[in-house]
């Protein structure tokens, strides 16, 4: 954020501690929230080089070792598959590479879901809090009505609709959670319009524009960011939940969602299939909410 | 005389993220029996923390030790159940802010009936008379009806009384007021004051009196002590203190106050009309609360008009809610007007398109009251400084002229990559006044500009200002709550009431001989560093609150005679050369507004 | 009080109204329809069905056809359900649905209240940090994983409580279902709670009351609570319609007669009128709910009191 272009004559002036970086000083001082991070690095790390991580495929049945447990798999199973590391499935495909293609999934339908209700999100806000009055009043009028539509059973409507197309999911889940981010927004720029900065750059000639541009914009990204690594977690979860029902991602492809509810089916012959895609998502989400509590209190530090 | 609290070698820290924080250091004090103890002190020189540690009131991260003794027992981390039967029924405290220190959601006669109940066995019969009897006290009118309202539904001054109320309602033997009048209006805070010295005349109540305002100390205290960053510099009797400072803090602090007899003359010699204001008038829509609630208007100007010459510094006064913000806003284009003209050097403003009115606004700058909030937190102060250069003379924007700027209004050109939190408050004004002098402007608007300083730092930015005005020839239009700060930079004070000049009048004649009752009340009631003058002085004070600026009568406090007229509007007349007064009724000059 | 309650009603109006007219196109925008059967019906017969149910217009009118229906309070009959209206399978599933959702929401908005109040007056100590430890179990592991644990554990090893069915909303059917839906919520309100309840414990009204020498109980239940319980009244809506949710998942698992079964058969089945009637009735207690939650606000905060 600092000024470019800066002259040899500026090498003796004194640096500034812009609110980045001092927010980013306190977020690696969080323990949970730096752990987070590295681990969350780790699972997309491994996620990105699954194939190159085993040699097995992701859709490659073996029917000889159906349903059978890890190697080093230490309480009874009816069968090991020493080579599989998590154990294979009930086609006997091996558990690990699913468990990372499951990863792959999940993680982009958080990501770009996320991106989806992030564009649609701020851009309404920023115009309804900007414009204010009544434009402003019938905005968000429209965001209360969406609110109280149970949305999640649109989505599955949607889902049967259009034959679980996976694209789709995308964009259902994106629409469903801009609403709050649009609000979000609106919230602040609504309070920065007031603002006596904005007032001051209005003094100073600075046109609509480039106030929206140089002083809003700059400012609602940190509240943004946190919202958005909370929203992450969220349609991980709600993508998990329409694959349990059976309307996600479609075989041979796979999900968290899909691994943890063939799991839970087989739970009490094979714990170990809703045991690995379990503990990943759980460890995935437990990462996004360290993260953005992290943030949260980075940005916006309360005892300042 | 026997103490009544004895403070000793009390030290306090705070444990935060970025470190310790050494906040009080070894500070002492002795408060006897039915005394005024005066503590004063800027911020962060640990005058609050101080009470706050000794009745074990600190926040979760704050550690003190040291010797707090009450009538010769130590209560210094004392437990929760002792402390809890002192605090609210022998040790009761006032804070600042009377809005958020009411519980929001309780009925003010609850929270006045919890502190005597838990301290003393009283039916609740007897304890909602009491609380009658100490809403008389604190001349709160109807008592009965304002125990069953929300804080919320009372004024400002209103709120600080109940905070006496609750306070006094236990009979205490000693009362801490932490910046009790801080956030009130002037004549408020004379009201405000004049309870507490009734309390301690009448009641022998000790108080302690926490304030970084050596006027509101002077006129109550018999001992004081200053303090600073955490440390007590001196200690001694209110004539002591404020007639025979010994210590060099003390004295910058005095001499930092102005004193009523030298007024120095205005930096400069008036000029041409430049800036012509005819009958302008905002108003808002307000709606009331509720389903079918009606949109009433609320004129915050109300018809004004007055003209600013070159060089010429229009001091403006008046308080909260009486339109002076909003004028100023109105004369900047940065609102919209109701009705009225604003004319800038021959032309007129209205008839202007908004591109050119962004052009013009080289010519006329402003600088706000906060100066944290009026900076953008995620620029450095040299791309703020630079900003309105760059929109408004692209090409002339240069680091080389922000540096120039920054030196001259007294910033280390070194810092223009620095961010405002790094910077105090009175640094960060100074930044304010680079991004408003930058365009060279032949007009700055200073909106509170220096209210929220300390007084120290007011006083330099107040001489800045001048510096500045010398130099260029600046016209200001200085707006202010404070009397003795506009007092010492302007030609001509124009006082608003509820929207409304009251009276307009060279600096000189107005000061010497006010002639509105409004006008009178708020001079009767700035506060002068001389315990002397203030202990012998007679007040005139207004009663109640200000009135509502919805109500359309409210115009004519002063001119009750023509209250069958609810649209007249009182004229301006002009009683000697250039002293303008509006129209009142000269028996309201000693009569109430309520 | 009562313009308020009317000028809310005819505010849910429009936002039924958009919920039938999104639910109705979108149903009718999926391929195949209702009497598409693993068995090819004859023509004519075909023909027969349409036209008794109206499939035969065109669909504007069919739209038209429904709305009028809907705002007569008939929902139409079920498609797939032969001889039962939508309405009936509603009425004998709601009840079902109903309590296990009320009985999971009362239970979050106690334990979870609880266990923040609690958090957040031990901020920083391990009683804290276990609090919100385990919060952050609840909303991370999602209500398909506990259900099959929680059944595991009790139902299965333990024995002590039934793995499934309803029988007529007995205690021990009940036990498993309300906790596993009711878990990620009270995850969520201690969370909440522990939040406002710092910053409420942090405000200037709290340290008068502190200066009156008020006991700690008195100052946590008469001053911070009511102020601190305000988010928690704005996230009732989202709440429930969490638990809705939730209720698809955990009445499929267990076993229960509710109406998110309904739903989900009927989803599949393409059995428009049966989805749509559940949609409307969902949608109709969020409103409900939510109204109520403005009228709570409105009770907790004076500032916001409806005249």
């Amino acid at each position: 954020m600092s000024a470019t272009g800066q002259t040899l004559k500026a090498a003796v002036e004194l640096k500034g501690r812009s609110l980045w970086v001092d927010a980013r000083a306190r977020l690696l001082r969080n323990r949970a929230a730096v752990t987070g991070i590295v681990i969350l690095a780790a699972i997309t790390a491994l996620a990105l080089l699954a194939p190159l991580l085993s040699s097995y495929a992701y859709d490659e049945v073996n029917y000889d070792i159906i349903t059978c447990a890890p190697g080093w798999w230490p309480w009874h199973a009816a069968c090991t598959a020493p080579g599989h590391l998590f154990g294979t499935d009930a086609v006997g495909r091996d558990l690990f590479v699913r468990v990372l293609y499951g990863a792959r999934v999940s993680l982009a339908v958080g990501l770009v879901a996320t991106l989806v209700s992030l564009l649609i999100g701020v851009l309404y806000g920023a115009t309804a809090g900007y414009l204010g009055g009544r434009i402003d009043g019938l905005m968000m009028r429209i965001v209360d009505v969406l609110y109280s539509l149970p949305f999640v059973f649109f989505v599955i409507i949607l889902m049967v609709v259009f034959d679980r197309n996976f694209f789709l999911l995308f964009i259902a889940i994106g629409a469903v959670e801009w609403l709050t981010m649009a609000r979000i927004v609106r919230g602040q720029t609504l309070s920065l319009k007031h603002k006596e900065f904005i007032e001051a750059a209005r003094a100073g000639g600075v046109s609509p524009f480039a106030i929206i541009t140089r002083h809003i914009v700059p400012n609602v990204v940190g509240p943004v960011m946190v919202y958005v690594t909370l929203t992450v977690p969220g349609v991980i979860l709600t993508e998990s939940f329409l694959s349990f029902l059976g309307l996600g991602i479609q075989e041979p492809l796979t999900s968290w969602g899909v691994l943890i509810s063939d799991g839970a089916d087989q739970m009490e012959t094979a714990p170990w299939m809703l045991l690995f895609p379990a503990l990943f998502m759980a460890v995935t989400l437990f990462c996004f909410n360290f993260i953005g509590d992290g943030l949260r209190d980075a940005l916006d530090p309360k005892d300042r | 005389m026997s103490a009544l609290l004895e403070i000793s070698h009390l030290d306090v820290h705070f444990a935060t993220p970025d470190g310790d924080v050494h906040a009080l250091k070894d500070a002492s004090l002795t408060i006897n029996e039915a005394e005024c103890l005066g503590v004063v002190g800027e911020s962060g020189s640990g005058k609050s923390q101080l009470f706050l540690a000794a009745f074990g009131l600190l926040a979760g991260n704050g550690r003190a030790t040291g010797s707090v003794r009450y009538r010769g027992e130590e209560i210094l981390g004392a437990p929760a159940r002792r402390l809890n039967a002192l605090r609210g029924g022998a040790v009761t405290m006032i804070f600042q802010d009377p809005l958020t220190s009411l519980t929001p959601h309780m009925r003010i006669g609850e929270q006045i009936i919890e502190a005597l109940t838990h301290h003393q066995k009283i039916s609740r019969d007897d304890a909602v008379k009491r609380a009658r009897e100490m809403l008389d006290y604190v001349r709160i009118p109807e008592s009965a009806r304002r125990l069953r309202q929300y804080p919320h539904e009372l004024s400002g001054g209103m709120r600080q009384r109940v905070m006496i109320a609750m306070a006094t309602i236990t009979g205490p033997d000693l009362i801490i007021a932490d910046e009790p009048t801080t956030a009130l209006d002037v004549t408020v805070q004379a009201q405000i004051l004049e309870i507490l010295r009734a309390l301690k005349t009448d009641k022998k109540t000790a108080i302690a009196m926490v304030s970084h305002d050596m006027g509101v100390i002077a006129g109550l205290a018999d001992r004081v002590q200053v303090m600073r960053h955490g440390a007590i510099v001196e200690t001694g009797t209110a004539d002591e203190i404020f007639y025979a400072p010994r210590h060099a803090y003390t004295r910058m602090l005095l001499d930092a106050l102005p004193k009523a007899d030298e007024v120095p003359a205005p930096a400069t010699e008036v000029g041409a009309p430049l800036l012509t204001v005819e009958d302008v008038k905002v108003s808002f829509p307000v709606k009331d609360k509720g389903l079918f609630g009606k949109t009433r208007t609320l004129r915050a100007v109300d018809g004004i008009s007055f003209t600013l010459h070159q060089g010429e510094t229009l001091g403006i006064v008046g308080e909260s809610g009486c339109g002076k913000s909003t004028l100023a806003r109105a004369v900047l284009q940065l609102l919209p007007k109701t009705g009225g003209r604003v004319v800038w050097l021959g032309r007129d403003l209205d008839a202007a398109t908004q591109s050119d009115i962004r052009k013009l606004r080289k010519d006329f700058q402003i600088v706000f009251q906060d100066p944290l909030a009026s900076l953008d937190p995620r620029m450095p102060i040299g791309v703020s400084i630079a900003e309105p250069l760059k929109t408004l003379e692209p090409g002339r924007a240069g680091k080389d002229k922000v540096r120039a700027i920054m030196q001259r209004v007294g910033l280390d050109p070194a810092w223009i990559n620095r961010y405002p939190h790094e910077l105090s408050g009175g640094q960060n004004q100074r930044v304010g006044l680079a991004r408003a002098m930058i365009v060279g402007p032949q007009m700055l608007v200073c909106d509170e500009a220096v209210s929220a300083l300390d007084v120290s730092i007011q006083a330099q930015i107040v001489a800045l200002i001048r510096d500045l005005q010398a130099e260029t020839r600046l016209s200001l239009m200085f707006i202010s709550h404070d009397l003795s700060v506009v007092r010492r930079l302007s030609h001509r004070v124009m006082v608003l009431y509820l929207g409304r000049i009251v009276e307009l009048a060279p600096s000189a004649a107005l000061y010497a001989d006010p002639r509105h009752p409004y006008t009178r009340a708020l001079l009767s009631a700035v506060l002068s560093p001389d315990p002397r003058a203030e202990r012998a002085r007679k007040r005139e004070l207004l009663t109640g609150d200000l009135p509502s600026p919805l109500d359309p009568r409210a115009q004519l406090t002063f001119l009750k005679s023509r209250l069958g007229e609810p649209d007249y509007r009182p004229r301006l007349i002009e009683v000697a050369p250039q002293h303008f007064v509006a129209e009142h009724d000269e028996a309201a000059a000693a009569a109430s507004r309520s | 009080m009562i313009g308020f309650a009317l000028r809310r009603f005819l505010g849910a109006i429009p936002t039924l109204f958009v919920i039938v007219t999104l639910a109705f196109f979108m149903m009718r925008a999926a391929p195949g329809g209702p009497f598409d059967g693993e068995r090819k019906l004859p023509p004519e017969v075909e023909r027969n069905i349409k036209a008794a149910y109206n499939l035969d217009k065109p669909l504007g009118e069919q739209y038209l056809i429904y709305l009028g229906k809907v705002a007569q309070g008939d929902l139409g009959p079920s498609y797939k359900n032969k001889d039962f209206t939508v309405v009936r399978l509603i009425a004998t599933g709601l009840p079902v649905s109903a309590r296990l959702g009320l009985c999971a929401m009362a239970l979050a908005l106690l334990l979870g209240t609880l266990l923040g109040v609690m958090a957040a007056l031990k901020q920083n100590h391990w009683e804290d940090y276990s609090v919100m430890g385990i919060a952050m179990l609840g909303i991370t592991i999602p209500t398909f994983v506990t259900a099959p644990i929680l059944t595991l554990l009790f139902g299965i090893y333990l024995g002590w409580l039934p793995v499934g069915g309803w029988s007529g909303g007995a205690l021990p059917n009940m036990v498993l279902p309300v906790t596993v839906l009711a878990l990620p919520q009270i995850a969520i309100v201690a969370r909440m709670m522990r939040g406002s309840m710092v910053e409420v414990l942090r405000a200037n009204y709290i340290r008068t009351a502190r200066a009156k020498g008020l006991p700690a109980t008195r100052i946590v239940l008469a001053h911070a609570l009511r102020a601190a319980a305000l988010p928690l009244v704005s996230y009732l809506g989202p709440a429930l319609a969490a638990i809705l949710t939730g209720s698809l998942v955990v009445e499929n698992i267990f076993g229960l007669p509710g109406i998110g079964r309904y739903f989900i058969q009927g989803a599949l089945n393409r059995d428009y009128t049966l989805v749509m009637g559940v949609v409307i009735c969902y949608a109709t207690l969020i409103i409900l709910l939510n109204f109520l939650a403005d009228i709570a606000y409105g009770i907790l905060d004076p500032r916001v009191r409806l005249s």
